[in-house]
């Protein structure tokens, strides 16, 4: 741990203050990443114990983070339903077959429609007498009583719960429109399970994180008593605490760093175990969903994340265990 | 170089370890600290390097009055002391050289001056060839001259030893007592607890003799 550095000549030795600033400042970076370095050295005499400490914040950092994960998968998936969501619009039984045709054209040249499909007031009639079975009750009746519809399908553009909204309103606008339908309730509880799930996620990401501080101030913690005489040693001989503390912080960030790569690691692995189901139900479904795994992005933030976490663990160690260590 | 005036020191809850202790070392002086067990002696050189600070009076270590020294500072003070110990407090997961060197590193020596000191202390000591040894495979003596190098490596113009020859034949002790007075030649000053009156009669320095707390030799009113 407080391994023989190689400093740089004291800033006394400089003469230029320029030159003096500039190499105290390399002098103290050499000096901190000798420490990083030789802390990583420390932890490598003892793999075992430093791959069952990294492991725990792996797997407390992989939950949330594969939870995380999972819901954008899921998020991803029920956009593609989204897509297959349908407005039916009922049009007023006085527009004629002409006004309809017209209709249509006009709303296929919509940014946000896809397409429209045209089911007139005959072909209606026909559909529900071959599908319903009273088609003799409605030989009684002198009128065809259906209206005719336009089945829209909303492109990419009104995906969003909020955005289907808005070209529904705008349809139902249109004079030859009686009622504009679109069933979405489902889509909307989906939306708000997934936000409870996301809000539970974030929670147990919070409780996780404060799992990891705990592990790392514990381990920190350990590795200060099982030093203490060194400790004492060093405090004797003039070592000043930031001295002393410096090695165990950068354990600290060993620690979360290792911790974080697991991390990954597991969370990927996980992914490729599922992604054969996966892949086998989509197929089930026709549907050309593909899992998505852990982005660059997403993987620089989690070994941010833990790598901090890793520092306040043993910061928080340090600050409270280094005090009650003094010579007597 | 060291003054105590009318130092106390009584611990939380006990007596006085210490009653209006007055003494003045001058630089380059050897004195004896004697005195049976518990007269005070361990805590007089532990107010010295602050591991305790005096209840009343003022120790004055060149030109500081400790009392007026905050915290954060300590740490600076004790690399002006060398301080050796009955039991050597040696670190025996290092070797002799890394031991040694402590000290340097600590106070941010650059390395190629860090070897040059290092074997100048262990050939001081007579240690030379043992620089790539662990402490565990020295004899007690020769821990106690890796102590001793330990203390001198960065050349401090104080040298305090607590017991430095307690677990050591006569003639180990006196060649430790030897060093001691090299050391005090040169200029640094060395004041060193011992109950070892033997040998303590057959060196010249001067005597500072404590008796319940109290200095009753050897000291100033
Ligand atoms: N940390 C402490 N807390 C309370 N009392 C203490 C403490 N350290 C020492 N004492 C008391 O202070 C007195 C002086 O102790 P000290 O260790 O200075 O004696 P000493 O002269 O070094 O003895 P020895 O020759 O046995 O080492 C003793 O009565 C001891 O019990
Ligand atoms: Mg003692």
């Amino acid at each position: 741990m407080f391994r023989r550095n190689k400093p740089l000549p004291r800033r006394e030795a400089i003469s230029g203050r320029q030159h003096g600033l500039s190499m105290a400042v390399k002098t103290y970076l050499l000096r901190h990443a000798q420490v990083l370095v030789s802390s990583l050295g420390q932890l490598s005499r003892t793999p075992v114990a430093t791959f069952m400490t990294a492991a725990v914040i792996g797997i407390a950092l992989a939950l949330p983070t594969g939870l995380h994960v999972l819901l954008d998968n899921a998020q991803q998936l029920s956009g593609g339903w989204q897509g297959a969501t349908q407005i039916s619009l009922f049009l007023k039984t006085d527009t004629t077959d002409f006004q309809a045709r017209t209709l249509a054209n006009r709303l296929r040249k919509l940014g946000e429609v896809e397409d429209v499909h045209y089911i007139s007031r005959q072909q209606a009639l026909n559909e529900f007498k071959a599908l319903s079975g009273f088609g003799d009750a409605l030989k009684a009746l002198q009128d065809n009583p259906l209206p005719a519809v336009l089945v829209i399908q909303p492109n990419n553009k009104a995906r969003s719960p909020a955005s289907t909204s808005l070209l529904l309103a705008k349809l139902k606008a249109y004079p030859e429109v009686d009622i504009a339908q679109l069933d979405m309730q489902w889509i909307k509880r989906l939306y708000a399970i997934m936000a409870i799930v996301r809000q539970g996620v974030v929670i147990l990401a919070a409780l996780l994180g404060l799992a990891v501080l705990l592990v790392v101030g514990n381990t920190i913690r350990l590795a200060i008593q099982s030093r203490r005489a060194e400790i004492v040693v060093i405090k004797l001989i003039g070592g000043t605490d930031a001295f002393i503390r410096r090695p165990f912080l950068y354990s600290g960030v060993w620690y979360g760093l290792l911790g974080g790569i697991i991390a990954v690691i597991a969370i990927t692995v996980a992914l490729l175990i599922i992604s054969g189901p996966v892949g086998q139900l989509a197929a089930l479904y026709q549907s050309p969903f593909k899992l998505s795994y852990l982005g660059l992005g997403s993987i620089v933030n989690l070994l941010m994340a833990s790598t901090l976490l890793g520092l306040l663990g043993s910061w928080l160690a340090v600050g409270k265990h280094l005090r009650e260590i003094e010579p007597t | 170089m060291i003054r105590f005036s009318d130092v106390s020191k009584r611990y939380p809850g006990g007596q006085e370890a210490l009653s209006n202790v007055n003494f003045h070392l001058l630089p380059g002086e050897m004195a004896f600290l004697t005195g049976h067990s518990g007269a005070g002696k361990s805590t007089l050189l532990k107010l010295v390097t602050l591991i305790e600070r005096s209840s009343r009076g003022q120790v004055i270590i060149n030109g500081q009055n400790l009392s007026k020294l905050p915290r954060r500072r300590i740490p600076y003070h004790r690399r002006n002391i060398g301080i050796i110990f009955q039991d050597h407090q040696l670190l025996f997961d290092r070797t002799v050289f890394d031991n040694v060197a402590l000290p340097l590193v600590i106070a941010g020596v650059p390395s190629n001056e860090i070897a040059r000191r290092v074997r100048a202390a262990l050939d001081k000591v007579s240690l030379l060839n043992k620089e790539k040894s662990y402490p565990i495979t020295l004899s007690g003596g020769e821990q106690q001259r890796v102590g001793i190098a330990r203390a001198v490596v960065n050349k401090p113009p104080l040298l305090l030893a607590d017991e430095p020859t307690g677990n050591l034949d006569p003639d180990l002790s006196w060649e430790i007592m030897q060093i001691f007075e090299q050391f005090s030649q040169v200029g640094v000053t060395v004041l060193v607890a011992t109950h070892d009156l033997d040998l303590i009669k057959r060196m010249s320095n001067r005597r500072l003799v404590l008796e319940q707390g109290r200095l009753i030799q050897g000291g100033e009113a």
